[in-house]
């Protein structure tokens, strides 16, 4: 929000919709700028349609809803009108994963980065913590372009020490170590970091990435993780289609120099009809920090 | 084809017949579909590019143009037709239409000629996309009028009712609907599909204000146009009746909407064509 106050006020161009959400966030942003943003009401359709116009009369529009609602409802307006048209329109969507996991399936999003990523001209974003968000927000103002920005809940843990270089399609390095390396993206890497310190107890050293953009991929680092020999994804989203895929998809294709096996930890193809808060959903998904340990450690005596 | 600047009704009525004759030729050519929407839509589209709308011939990207969605992109042939005699380009190049390798393709296309806003094809996404440049419009204090043209059946999609709710409230009256009414949708008649009745009431309802009219009387289609905005405000929608295949020997008929004419039927066609 901070970073979008600031944009809002340099560039006039800039507009934020909401699909009605947002509430006790957006207000004082609405009475600042009360020419750059608009609530569109509960319609999603009408919402990304009309960011589509705005942008084909020179506006650069951030459409922000629930991650169902701004990506699902809409999503042949964002196929259609946005990135058929390759417009200047970034699709917003809160609460990644089982961010909302109390409020049941339908507010579950574990499916989103599978179709945002297959959509030509699209740029997918999944910042993994409130410093990789900022610049995400920065990158995609200032990159001309569909995008979408997945976001997880408000007042996450930093899980970087200080802002870095940050360019949409490349990757940073939460984490140093050199017996596996485990890709990861959004707030879920919280848990990858947790279970990489649990791994060090046991002098098992992960190398932890963040990979911010989903697409494009940073297939230079991908390919370069292969020199550990295990490659692990960790996301809070489906096996089907998300990050996972992506770097399997780029494994599969390589010229591997040596072996190296790949596995995808993420939610497998299911609804979650059982209730929890986050972790909890997480662990039953086992993306706790114990369980992704646990899967690394057997990975690793599989290997040897 | 040259036309003066206020052209008459007559002048409007031939060209009219020669963008009909064009639009035959393409779908007979092509052996495509859709001949009965494009008859359906012409006097309407041809009544907005050759009358009332601002339209800039050497830069058709002009910031101050009036926009035209055509929401029901099916009817693509007619809109290009319309776009050629109005010289936006070289209408020749409207004998390559849907031919491999070009950008001419059925559903209207920003590719395909100069002039085309959107991409379009699916249905019911015109009127929010025109709903964005109309309120773009209000807040840039620009003078320009966004008008879209749909059919009747696509006013079945619920994303349309999000538009006019929406543009309503806001009281958008830099846009305007246009709907060609002729009665018909893919399987049948729409009063038995899914009836829109009672229509002009549904969307005053809604807060816009709504004219009716014969989408092919050219006097009553100006006469509308010219009045634009029906009132300060409020959006306005045109409700055009109108004939589906207006102009074929099997005017009103279903089988419009998806045959390609045999060579009998192209014969009577251009004949017909002559006489309206």
């Amino acid at each position: 929000m901070k970073a979008l106050t600031r944009l809002v006020k340099k560039d006039k161009r800039v507009m934020l919709l909401t699909g009605d959400l947002g509430f006790s966030v957006f207000e004082d942003f609405a009475r600042q700028f009360p020419k750059q943003y608009l609530n569109c009401g509960l319609a999603e359709q009408n919402m990304v349609g009309m960011a589509a116009g705005l942008a084909l009369s020179g506006k650069k529009v951030f459409a922000y809803s629930i991650v169902p609602f701004a990506t699902m409802r809409p999503f042949e307006q964002v196929r259609d009108d946005v990135c058929l048209h390759n417009l200047d329109v970034k699709i917003v969507g809160v609460g990644g994963g089982y961010s909302y996991s109390q409020l049941g399936a339908t507010h579950h999003s574990i499916e989103d980065i599978a179709i945002m990523k297959v959509l030509p001209n699209m740029k997918v974003l999944v910042p993994a913590d409130p410093i990789e968000t900022e610049l995400a927000v920065k990158a995609m103002a200032r990159d001309r372009g569909p995008a979408y920005l997945r976001l997880g809940k408000s007042k996450e843990e930093n899980l970087h020490r200080r802002t870095f270089p940050f360019a949409i399609g490349r990757s940073n390095v939460l984490r140093k170590g050199s017996s596996v390396t485990v890709i990861g993206c959004g707030p879920i890497l919280k848990n990858v970091l947790r279970a990489a310190e649990i791994l060090a107890r046991k002098n098992i050293f992960c190398k932890v990435i963040s990979m911010p953009t989903v697409k494009p991929l940073d297939e230079r680092v991908v390919m370069s993780a292969t020199k550990t020999g295990l490659v692990i994804t960790v996301e809070e989203h489906s096996v089907i289609g998300g990050l996972g895929d992506s770097v399997a998809s780029v494994l599969a294709q390589a010229a591997l120099p040596k072996k190296c096996r790949l596995k995808k930890i993420g939610v497998e193809d299911r609804f979650m009809k059982i209730v929890g808060d986050q972790e909890y959903l997480r662990s039953q998904n086992g993306l706790s920090p114990e369980q992704i340990a646990r899967s690394i450690t057997s990975l690793i005596k599989k290997r040897s | 084809m040259k036309v003066s600047h206020s052209p008459t009704t007559h002048q409007l009525q031939s060209v009219a017949r020669t963008v009909r004759q064009l639009v035959l030729d393409m779908v007979t050519q092509s052996k495509s579909a859709h001949l009965g929407s494009s008859f359906s839509v012409v006097d309407i589209l041809v009544a907005l590019y050759f009358n009332a709308m601002r339209v800039f011939l050497k830069n058709p990207k002009h910031p101050n143009r009036d926009r035209l969605l055509l929401s029901k992109g099916h009817a693509g042939a007619a809109l290009y037709a319309v776009l050629g005699v109005r010289e936006f380009f070289n209408v020749k190049l409207l004998k390559k239409y849907l031919r491999n390798g070009t950008a001419l393709a059925g559903h209207a296309s920003q590719a395909a000629v100069p002039g085309v806003e959107l991409f379009t094809g699916s249905l019911g996404h015109g009127l929010p996309i025109g709903t964005g440049m109309a309120f773009a419009g209000k807040l840039d204090k620009k003078s320009y009028r966004v008008f879209v043209v749909m059919s009747d059946g696509e006013c079945d999609e619920g994303s349309n009712w999000e538009a006019i709710l929406f543009a309503g409230h806001h009281q958008l009256d830099n846009l305007v609907a246009v709907v060609d009414y002729n009665k018909w949708q893919s399987f049948g008649r729409t009063k038995d599909i899914l009836d829109l009745e009672p229509f002009a009431k549904k969307w005053r309802d809604f807060g816009w204000n709504v004219k009716e009219c014969n989408g092919h009387d050219f006097k009553a289609l100006t006469k509308a146009f010219a009045k634009i905005p029906f009132a300060k405000g409020k959006p306005s929608v045109l409700i055009a009746h109108t004939v589906k295949g207006r102009g074929l020997p099997y005017e009103n008929e279903l089988r419009s909407h998806y045959n390609s004419p045999t060579e009998e039927e192209y014969r009577l066609a251009k004949e017909r064509i002559k006489h309206l």
